[in-house]
C-alpha cells in the first residue's frame, strides 16, 4: 500500500478509537460518578453524572435523527450541519486574513529587526485582550465602516475576531521559520549575489514551512475559536455558536440537544484541521521522512 | 594575467572590542590560471577566512584583493567563482536538477538552457541516474558531487572550496579527489582548496600554501610537481613521498610549539 495512503488510514483509525474510548469513558464515569456531584477537599469538582447534566451517548446521537422543534419538521442534523457549515465559512475568511496578515509580519519582521524589535512585544500584549470585551468593538467599529463602497457585513466581524486569534501563532512561527535558514546556505545565496527576495523564496521560505505546520493548526482552531466566541459574544444568527446559546437554554427539557451543537463545532474543528494536515501532507511531500 | 591576486591583505575581527582576532595578517598570494592551489595549516589558521574573503563574503580590513581582473566584490556579483564547502549544503525540497540548476536560475537563464547545463553536470559528475532524486535519498558523497556539480553549473572560472571532502570516508574521498582533479583538467577551472589534510594537498595541488596561526599568515609555498596527476599510482610515487615530507617541515617549521601543526592530519 503506498505509504501516504497508510498513513491516513492509520490516522484515521486510531482517530475512530480514540471517540470509542472517550465515549466508553463518558459511559464509566456516568455509572460510577456521583449523581449530584461530589466535592473534594470542600472543591465541587467531580461533575454530577444524572442525565440532565450528562445525557447517555446514544441519547446524544438519537437526538440528530428528531427534529429540532416539536413544531418544525427540520431534523437536527440538518440544523447543525448548515451552522458548521456557516461558520467553517466565517472561520476560512478569518484563517485567510490572519495567515496573510501573520506572514506579511513574520517578512515585515525578518526584513527589518527594528519592526521585530517594536512590533513583537505588542503582538504578544495583543493576545492578552479578551476575545469577549474585544467583540463588541469590532462589531461597532464595523458597523460605521465601508469596504470598497459595500456596507461592511456583520459576519465579516466574527471573521475578524477569528484572524485576531489566527495571526500570532502564524507571525510568531513563520518569523522563527525565516530565521531558521541554515548559514552555510545564506553564505551560499550571497555567493550567488542572490537579491533578498530571491533568498526569501528559494531559502527562507522553504526552510519555514516545518515551522509554519504547527502555526497554522494553531490558528486554524484559534480562528474557529475566534469565530465561534464572537458569534456567541455578539448574536450572531446562523452559525453553530448561537446554536450552542440557543440550546444550552433548553439544557433542563432536552438536555442532548446542546450536545448536538457541541459536536457540531468540534466537526468544524475537525474540519479545519484537515485542511492544514492536507497542506502539510502537500508542502513535505519531498522531505526527509525522518519525522514520520 | 593571473585569476586570483591577494596583495597585503589583512584582516581582523571585532576590532577595537576585546574579542578581537587577527585572522589574517599581511597575505600575498597570486594564483594563475589553470591552477590547483591548496591552503593548508592549524585550524584557525585563517584558511577559511581567506577564502572567504577571495568571495567577498568578508571585507578585508586592509588589502587588495583582484578576482578575474576586477574587484573581488564584482567579481562575486558577476559569479565568476563557484563554492562548495565542507557539508554539501544542498536545498532539501530541490531535487538533484533544481539543486545544480539553482545558480543558473539565479542569473535568470531560462528553462531549456538550465535543463541542458544540469544534464551536462550530472553527466560529469556521474550522476545521470539520479536527476530527480532527493538530497537526502543519496549518500554523502553523492551529495558532495552534486553539490561540486552546483557549484561548476554556470562554468565559472575559479573554483572555491573549503574542506570538501572533509566529511567524507577514506575510499570515497580518494575518488572524488581523482575525479575532481579529471573535472579540472577538463574545464581548466582554476582552484583554492582548503584542507587540513597533507596527502590531499599534496595529490590535488600544483602549489601548496602552508599558513600558520596567530596571527594567520603564509610561512611557505611549497611546489608539487607531479606530472600526470590523475594517475591510479600517484600516491605510490617517491615524488608524492618527497612533497608530503616537504609540507610536513614546513608545517613543522612554522609552528611555534615544536610539534607538527595541531589539528593537520598526516593521513
Ligand atoms: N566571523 C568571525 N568572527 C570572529 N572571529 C572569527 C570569525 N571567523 C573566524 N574567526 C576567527 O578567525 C580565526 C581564523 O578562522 P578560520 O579562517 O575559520 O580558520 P581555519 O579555517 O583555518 O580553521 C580563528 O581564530 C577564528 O576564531
Ligand atoms: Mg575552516
Amino acid at each position: 500500500m503506498n505509504p501516504l495512503v497508510r498513513r491516513v488510514v492509520r490516522r484515521s483509525a486510531l482517530f475512530v478509537v480514540a471517540l470509542v474510548f472517550i465515549a466508553a469513558l463518558w459511559e464509566f464515569y456516568k455509572v460510577v460518578g456521583p449523581e449530584d456531584g461530589g466535592a473534594l477537599f470542600g472543591i465541587n469538582i467531580l461533575p454530577r453524572s444524572n442525565s440532565r447534566a450528562m445525557p447517555h451517548v446514544w441519547d446524544m446521537l438519537s437526538r440528530y435523527g428528531r427534529p429540532e422543534l416539536r413544531s418544525s419538521e427540520r431534523k437536527i442534523w440538518r440544523v447543525v450541519l448548515a451552522g458548521a457549515w456557516f461558520s467553517l465559512r466565517l472561520s476560512l475568511v478569518g484563517f485567510a486574513i490572519g495567515t496573510t496578515v501573520g506572514i506579511a509580519l513574520a517578512i515585515l519582521m525578518a526584513r527589518f529587526k527594528v519592526v521585530e524589535r517594536g512590533l513583537l512585544p505588542y503582538l504578544v500584549v495583543s493576545q492578552t485582550v479578551p476575545l469577549i470585551a474585544l467583540a463588541p468593538l469590532v462589531v461597532s467599529w464595523g458597523g460605521k465602516l465601508e469596504v470598497f463602497g459595500y456596507e461592511w457585513p456583520r459576519w465579516l466581524s466574527a471573521s475578524v475576531l477569528g484572524a485576531f486569534l489566527a495571526f500570532f501563532p502564524v507571525a510568531v512561527g513563520t518569523l522563527r521559520g525565516l530565521s531558521s535558514a541554515n548559514p552555510a546556505s545564506l553564505e551560499l545565496m550571497d555567493s550567488y549575489a542572490a537579491s533578498w527576495t530571491q533568498t526569501l523564496f528559494r531559502l527562507r521560505f522553504p526552510a519555514a514551512v516545518p515551522f509554519m505546520v504547527p502555526a497554522l493548526k494553531l490558528a486554524a482552531s484559534s480562528s474557529v475559536i475566534g469565530v465561534v466566541v464572537a458569534e456567541i459574544s455578539t448574536g450572531l444568527r446562523g452559525g453553530i455558536g448561537r446554536l450552542i446559546i440557543e440550546y444550552a437554554r433548553e439544557a433542563t427539557g432536552d438536555p442532548a440537544k446542546v450536545f448536538t451543537a457541541v459536536f457540531g463545532a468540534a466537526l468544524l474543528g475537525l474540519a479545519m484541521a484537515g485542511l492544514v494536515a492536507a497542506f502539510d501532507l502537500c508542502a513535505m511531500r519531498n522531505r526527509p521522512k525522518e519525522a514520520l | 594575467m593571473s585569476t586570483v591576486s591577494v596583495s597585503n591583505l589583512s584582516k581582523i575581527f571585532n576590532e577595537g572590542k576585546a574579542n578581537q582576532v587577527g585572522a589574517l595578517v599581511d597575505v600575498s598570494l597570486s594564483i594563475e590560471k589553470g591552477e590547483f592551489v591548496s591552503l593548508i595549516g592549524p585550524s584557525g589558521c585563517g584558511k577559511s577566512t581567506l577564502l572567504r574573503l577571495i568571495a567577498n563574503l568578508l571585507e578585508p580590513t586592509s588589502g587588495d584583493i583582484v578576482v578575474a581582473g576586477k574587484s573581488a566584490k564584482q567579481s562575486r556579483l558577476d559569479q565568476d567563482y563557484g563554492m562548495a564547502f565542507q557539508q554539501a549544503g544542498l536545498f532539501d525540497w530541490r531535487t538533484v536538477t533544481k539543486n545544480i540548476e539553482l545558480p543558473l536560475e539565479l542569473k535568470g537563464w531560462d528553462k531549456t538552457k538550465r535543463e541542458a547545463r544540469s544534464r551536462e553536470m550530472l553527466d560529469l559528475v556521474k550522476l545521470p541516474e539520479f536527476a530527480d532524486h532527493f538530497p537526502w535519498q543519496l549518500s554523502g558523497g553523492m551529495q558532495q558531487r552534486v553539490a561540486i556539480a552546483r557549484a561548476l553549473a554556470a562554468h565559472p572560472p575559479l573554483l572555491l572550496m573549503d574542506e570538501p571532502f572533509g566529511a567524507l570516508d577514506e575510499m570515497t574521498r580518494e575518488h572524488m579527489q581523482a575525479e575532481l582533479l579529471s573535472i579540472c583538467a577538463a574545464t581548466g577551472t582554476t582552484v583554492v582548496f582548503v584542507t587540513h589534510s597533507i596527502p590531499e594537498a599534496v595529490y590535488l595541488s600544483n602549489r601548496v600554501v602552508v599558513m600558520s596561526p596567530r596571527p594567520g599568515r603564509i610561512t611557505k609555498i611549497v611546489d608539487v610537481n607531479l606530472d600526470g596527476h590523475c594517475n591510479e599510482t600517484t600516491r605510490e610515487r617517491p615524488e608524492f613521498f618527497a612533497a608530503i615530507t616537504a609540507v610536513r617541515e614546513a608545517l613543522r617549521a612554522s609552528g611555534s610549539h615544536g610539534h607538527t601543526g595541531v589539528g593537520v592530519e598526516d593521513r
